[in-house]
């Protein structure tokens, strides 16, 4: 326990240290931790003991990712993207693996090549995706292509676990080599393994639509946080290893599992719950692969790795330019694509373990491979910045000439709160086009909205991770309408100080709670009722035989008139004593009756009055 | 029967003494639909559709307003604006007016001797209406010269009263009129005079002229 504990603080601490550090150089924070995993590793102060065994627990985090990646996305999106997934993931994997085997069989079996060249075509999808949403690169044209392949990777993962065994020139030293289970279900006949599999993959989908969200409600109903987190990591495990059961990767099962729950209420209330922890576990995933670099065996082999390193990049690296070129990707897209994808990824960790169970590779040539896999890993990041400096420019000026692609996905305006105020306001925003993220802390309210057919999403933005999950970076606008003042003073003030761009656009409750807005400095405020009881003044208006135009004028006056009006009561609210405020109050009102009175007289029939009386000047 | 489209614009119709001895006069007319459009559209909503569904069912249309500065008032411009739609009203589509007749009410403060070159008005009456004659030709629409009560600040209730009589039976004698067309060539833009206010008085009503 005590050892446990110190490796944490160690492992907390060369983060805290290094990502900071490296942030403020303009790298990525991948790179950061690659740095802090060397100087804490062997090599350096020597503080940390089994690497591996740490290597492989954070490996999890890879599957964290591809469930929040899963949530991000829609099935329609996903289909809209089946051409470049399997178009250009397939040729990048199949082709890269046939290069490298062709050149490899100068050398070696070319069944050892071959494995080679499929493990090796694998990118790694941790450092990319970290990367790429730190740079904001996600949403471009580059972006997609980098995160179709990479998704095609993660399924080529299953054929290539058939196909290894296949290449296998010793007998299987034992074991099925995957990684142990519950229950192996390799001895169990054929049939029963696809039916098993099938039935994993079905049960993700049919347990996503109709079971989720009915132990989701019930779960928010108890308004224990920690519950919901727990559900929501009991969720990703549990995935995780019935896909390890049925010999599925888990980071595809926990992408479906994403996907299936991308459109259910509880989106961004799960991915602010998961983040955090995908975020500790990627970080300490990096750490330990720059922990496990092995100088020692590096620096006598050093012609071989720097051999293997180089011609490993660039067979990438060229076969990802011309993808680039073969689906019309402009020119620094193709750049964008090379740089990207050239390094080897987590993935050949695990397969080369594998390989080494079932006699397809031996030691001599995993060892220096593995070496070769990390450095390229480890280039990984050098090569975005790279590309940054050939091209000047970091991939993220094209989002602007992509805007609309970004306007479905991050949203420009966020809605907190779909009760009273905010429901019309929805409404209303969704009638003009502008699809503002809905979210409302009512569990029970959002599933009544939900079957009206609002994508409506459970969550309190008053907390900054769904705020961020809500896409609080992006957006231009925060509408608050919560009815609790301090709650709605609670959010703005925590929106101000993270995100400065949003501007702020609140409603209150009554005549106190807009000057306890005013006082936090927000300017666009709508008193709840006001509109409504102005409207229904008109009414009585029109009802009592004023003509609609006239009840309209001195609706619209009365407003105004308030409107100009509200700073100075405001001012002697706050500043002058009760007495004096009411005074003025009483004097604001009677003013306004003199305006509105004068009104019938004023507009045109003073113009009417000036007519006649222009005549008789001359 | 030519039927008649009654578009009557006055922001403040209550305090209106002109305009509502003229509408109360036509109001109720068989083969007359009235509309108020200040009532309808108080908050400058305009239901385009309706508006050119109506247009669509008549034969004649007339906007009647209290001139405001030798135009209309605010309303009636922004209803032209909308309901005059391109591919409509006029454009290569824009087909659905033609053949229509146009023509307006009107009621001064100042008085019609004023309205002469020269004069404290400046110019005649309907010089004033070029906006109006040249959106009407353009809309394929025939343009009649107007009804105009001039210097009604002047007049008693009872003269107005007969200015009423004088635009009812003008509104009958359009619906009854078969020649229409011929009477409207007589009013075609050129580059001579305007035509005068109440040019119809003459043409319909048999010499009768304005009170
Ligand atoms: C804003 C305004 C502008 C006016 N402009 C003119 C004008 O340009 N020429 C004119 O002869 N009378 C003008 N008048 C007088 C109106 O035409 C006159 O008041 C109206 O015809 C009376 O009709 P009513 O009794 O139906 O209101 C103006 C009146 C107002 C209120």
């Amino acid at each position: 326990m005590d050892n446990f504990l110190l490796q944490l603080l160690l492992f907390c601490t060369a983060a805290i240290v290094a990502v900071p550090l490296a942030r403020k150089f303009g790298l990525s924070s991948v790179l950061g931790y690659l740095l802090a995993g060397i100087v804490i590793g062997p090599f350096g102060l020597s503080l940390i003991g089994d690497v591996e065994s740490v290597m492989h627990f954070t490996e999890f985090g890879v599957v964290m990712m591809l469930f929040l990646i899963g949530l991000e996305l829609k099935p329609s999106l996903l289909w809209r993207m089946r051409t470049p997934i399997l178009g250009m993931g397939g040729v990048q994997v199949v082709g890269t693996a046939l290069v490298i085997c062709l050149i490899g069989s100068f050398f070696v079996p070319w069944q050892t090549s071959l494995a080679l060249g499929l493990i090796v075509s694998l990118s790694s999808t941790a450092i990319v995706l970290q990367t790429m949403r730190e740079k904001g690169t996600m949403e471009t044209t580059a972006g997609r292509a980098v995160f179709s392949i990479l998704l095609f990777q993660d399924l080529a993962v299953i054929p290539i676990l058939t196909i290894l065994p296949l290449l296998a020139l010793s007998p299987a030293q034992g074991g099925s080599g995957g990684e142990a289970a519950l229950l192996d279900i390799s001895t169990l006949p054929t049939l029963w393994r696809v039916a098993a599999t099938l039935g994993a993959i079905g049960s993700i989908f049919v347990g996503g639509k109709y079971l989720a969200r009915p132990i989701f409600r019930i779960i928010a109903a108890t308004r224990v946080r920690e519950i919901f987190i727990a559900v929501a990591l009991a969720i990703v495990v549990g995935i995780s290893l019935l896909m390890t059961v049925v010999g599925l990767s888990p980071a595809l099962g926990a992408f479906l599992a994403g996907l299936v729950l991308a459109d259910s209420e509880y989106r961004y209330e799960l991915e602010s719950d998961i983040d955090p922890f995908k975020g500790l576990l990627l970080g300490v995933f990096f750490i330990s692969i720059g922990a496990s670099l092995d100088f020692f065996f590096i620096s006598h082999h050093l012609l071989l790795i720097a051999a293997l390193v180089i011609s490993l990049l660039l067979i990438k690296g060229l076969i990802l330019y011309g993808i680039g070129f073969l689906f019309r990707t402009p020119g620094e897209g193709r750049c964008y694509l090379a740089a990207a994808l050239v390094q080897a990824g987590e993935f050949a960790f695990v397969l080369f373990e594998f390989s080494r169970s079932n006699g397809v590779l031996t030691d001599n040539i995993i060892t220096p491979c593995v070496s070769a896999v990390t450095i390229s890993m480890f280039l990984a990041p050098l090569f975005f910045i790279l590309q940054e400096r050939l091209t000047g420019r970091s991939g993220n000026e094209e989002q602007q000439r992509e805007a609309d692609s970004i306007k479905k996905k991050g949203a420009r305006v966020i809605l907190s709160g779909f009760g009273r105020v905010g429901a019309d306001v929805g409404r209303f925003l969704l009638s003009t086009g502008i699809h503002p993220v809905i979210v409302d802390s009512d569990s029970g309210n959002v599933a009544t909205l939900r079957r009206f057919g609002f994508e409506v999403y459970y969550g309190d933005v008053g907390r900054l991770e769904l705020l961020e999950a809500a896409g609080a970076a992006e957006a231009e606008l925060l509408v608050v309408t919560d009815r609790d003042t301090e709650k709605a003073q609670a959010l703005i003030t925590l929106a101000r100080e993270h995100f400065p761009q949003l501007k702020i656009v609140a409603s209150a409750s009554d005549r106190s709670a807009t000057y306890d807005l005013m006082d936090i400095g927000v300017s666009a405020i709508r008193r709840e009722t006001f509109g409504g009881a102005v409207e229904l003044g008109r009414e009585v208006l029109v009802c009592l035989g004023f003509r609609r135009y006239e009840a309209y004028r001195l609706a619209r006056l009365f407003r105004h008139q308030a409107e100009a009006f509200l700073p100075k009561l405001y001012h002697a609210h706050r500043r002058q004593s009760a007495a004096e405020y009411q005074l003025l109050y009483r004097r604001h009102t009677s003013r306004m009756a003199a305006l509105l009175q004068a009104e019938g007289e004023n507009n045109v029939g003073l113009s009417e009055k000036a007519w006649l009386a222009s005549r008789g000047e001359d | 029967m030519n039927k008649i489209l009654l578009l009557l614009a006055h922001p403040a119709f209550g305090r209106s003494v002109a305009n509502a001895a003229l509408y109360s006069a036509v109001e109720g007319m068989e083969g007359v639909t009235c509309r108020d459009l200040y009532d309808l559209s108080p908050d400058f909503f305009i239901d385009v559709e309706k508006e050119q569904e109506l247009l669509l069912a008549h034969d004649i249309i007339l906007q009647q307003y209290p001139l405001f500065w030798y135009s209309t008032p605010s309303l009636l411009k922004e209803w032209t604006d909308l309901v005059f739609e391109h591919g409509w009203a006029y454009g290569s589509d824009g087909e659905s007016l033609r053949g229509k007749y146009f023509m307006q009410a009107i009621t001064t403060g100042s008085e019609a001797e004023t309205y002469a070159w020269g004069e404290r008005s400046s110019m005649p009456l309907v010089s004033y209406l070029a906006p109006q004659r040249a959106t009407a030709r353009l809309c394929g629409m025939h343009w009649l010269p107007p009804f105009v009560a001039a210097g009604v600040h002047f007049e008693s209730r009872a003269v107005l009263a007969r200015e009423g009589q004088r635009y009812r039976r003008l509104l009958e004698a359009l619906q009854q009129c078969s020649q229409l067309e011929e009477l409207a060539e007589k009013y075609r833009i050129t580059d001579g005079p305007v035509p005068e206010a109440n040019a119809l008085d003459r043409d319909l009503l048999k010499g009768e002229s304005n009170g």
